[in-house]
């Protein structure tokens, strides 16, 4: 449906109002829409099951691409990161009142809470969210998906459900994030002369709430679904060519990581609020 | 058997089908021919259920499509075998793998049973040293070869080819003519082929159905078009002087 925009002989506010309260209805009946689709997609996931043979196979290599595939770029940055979280906190404790170990308590803390399942998730949603779309899109450009559902599979469950479950061991690789980051906040601070190893492992033990992990990893378990499915959303719907594959990577990141923000929100104030 | 009666099919306000009814008969290739845009690929994907239609049906061997069970579909399906304009192998998988899958997703075979089936369809389409290739690893035409192996694997009852020339040169293009023509009289299987091939309408159209606008235009077979008098398909078919020469001589020699 096209407006004419009206020029200024014509402007009208009213007419003016008109047009962008039509504009704004239809973008957000498009978001409403894809909304739609992306939990018909959810429900189409767990219909008609690929045969468990075929499955194995391909959950295993997803596993492979999305977890294994994922531990090298993740435990640098956990590692680096942790000890930059390290560093920060010394430099600025200034008061002496402060005790000093509290460089390993709030290393601890950013870690546990926010960077391991949060930070990470966003880093995952470029890296692994990325490689969903791109796969899924181009078997979408090059009929391949058209081929599946000639034969009779569902298509969607063949492709999402297998990555779905190999992101259910994605706990596995926050923990390694948690371990290595407090692990290099140790290393920044005792090699970097910014406290003593035993001030910052009294940091790390003082006043450790258990519950903290259990939060850490339900908002970990709600990421990664998020990160299987909204990227194989985008791949799977997506309509063109090469180009478009691109685009749609780019877009599936971008919502993959404005979701993940608001449910990290949302998580936040249910649990700890 | 596959018959279809009064399709049609719409995009928005755009009408592409307007009502055709034809039948596509057991054991020929059956050609579905016709310009871009005029309705031949739409046509096809919904012979394939790949796009839902508003009017009409389309019949399986006496079975009315849409009027199946999921099961019932599935089961139909599993019957069809396709050959995709650019071929659409698996690329994370080998050629081998890509003719197993059929086998390994439908039936109970054993890996014997199904790698002998795949050794058997490949020396069928002459790639007898491709199993262990990569898809990006083959030439146009042995992917075409592939996706033919793929299709006829399980034994379907009716072969779709979605213009299977498109883009080979003109003697693999025959080449993958022939092997469609024997395949479909060897295994007496219904083949409906897509193409704007007039190579492939001379040598192997047992029956053509020609498309304009949305709707049959005509109907026949490869002896019949070099007879017809419409003047739509005329104009088609024979728009090179090259074919205008051929069908000259054709009737000449026939007089």
């Amino acid at each position: 449906m096209q407006f004419a925009i009206p020029n200024y002989y014509t402007y009208n506010t009213f007419e003016f109002a008109r047009v962008l309260i039509i504009f704004y209805t239809l973008a957000f009946m498009k978001y409403l829409h894809n909304i739609g689709t992306y939990f018909i997609m959810i429900k189409d996931m767990f219909r008609k099951p690929t045969k468990w043979s075929v499955l194995k196979t391909l959950i295993l290599k997803d596993i492979d691409d999305l977890i294994i595939g994922s531990l090298g770029i993740v435990a640098f940055i956990a590692f680096f990161v942790g000890g930059v979280v390290a560093i920060q906190t010394s430099l600025n404790i200034s008061n002496p009142l402060i005790p000093k170990y509290l460089v390993g308590f709030a290393t601890r803390q950013s870690i546990i809470l926010e960077f391991a399942p949060t930070f990470i998730s966003i880093i995952m949603a470029g890296k692994v969210g990325s490689f969903i779309t791109s796969s899924i899109g181009t078997m979408r450009v090059t009929e391949q998906i058209d081929a599946l559902e000639v034969m009779g599979i569902n298509a969607i469950n063949y492709l999402v459900f297998p990555k779905f479950i190999a992101l259910t061991l994605y706990p596995f690789i926050i923990s390694i994030a948690m371990f290595l980051g407090i692990l290099g906040g140790l290393a920044a601070c005792v090699y970097g002369g910014y406290g003593t190893l035993e001030d910052y492992i009294e940091g790390v033990q003082n006043d450790f709430i258990p519950f903290h992990m259990a939060y850490a990893f339900i908002k970990t378990m709600v990421f990664a679904f998020i990160l299987a499915t909204i990227p194989s959303f985008y791949g799977y719907f997506m309509k063109g060519g090469a180009l478009e594959v691109g685009k749609a990577s780019t877009t599936s990141f971008v919502w993959t990581s404005v979701v993940i923000i608001l449910v990290n929100y949302l998580i936040t104030s249910l649990l700890l609020g | 058997m596959i018959e279809v009666n009064d399709l049609h099919k719409s995009f928005g306000d755009a009408h592409i089908l307007k009502g055709i009814t034809t039948s596509f008969e057991k054991g020929k290739t059956n050609l579905i021919i016709g310009q871009s845009g005029s309705g031949k690929t739409v046509f096809l994907k919904c012979l394939l259920g790949l796009f839902e239609y508003e009017q009409g049906s389309i019949s399986y061997d006496g079975k009315v499509f849409s009027n199946l069970s999921n099961d019932e579909k599935t089961e139909v399906r599993s019957q069809i075998g396709m050959v995709f304009q650019g071929s659409a192998l698996f690329d994370s998988m080998t050629i081998a793998e890509n003719v197993m899958f059929p086998l390994r997703m439908f039936t109970k075979q054993s890996k014997s049973e199904m790698q002998d089936r795949v050794d058997f369809v490949l020396n069928r389409v002459n790639l007898d040293d491709a199993h262990h290739k990569m898809p990006s690893e083959a030439s146009g035409g042995m992917q075409k070869r592939v996706a033919i192996a793929r299709a006829i694997v399980n034994k379907p009852k009716y072969l779709f080819c979605d213009e299977p020339n498109s883009g080979l040169d003109p003697k693999t293009a025959i080449v993958i003519d022939n092997l469609i023509q024997e395949i479909t009289d060897e295994y007496q299987i219904t083949t409906v082929i897509n193409s704007h091939d007039m190579n492939s309408v001379m040598e192997i159209g047992e029956k053509i159905v020609f498309l304009k606008d949305g709707l049959k235009a005509w109907e026949g077979s490869k002896e019949t078009i070099f007879k017809t008098d419409n003047e739509v398909v005329t104009d088609f078919v024979y728009s090179s002087e090259l074919f205008k020469k051929v069908r000259k001589m054709y009737i000449e020699e026939n007089q």
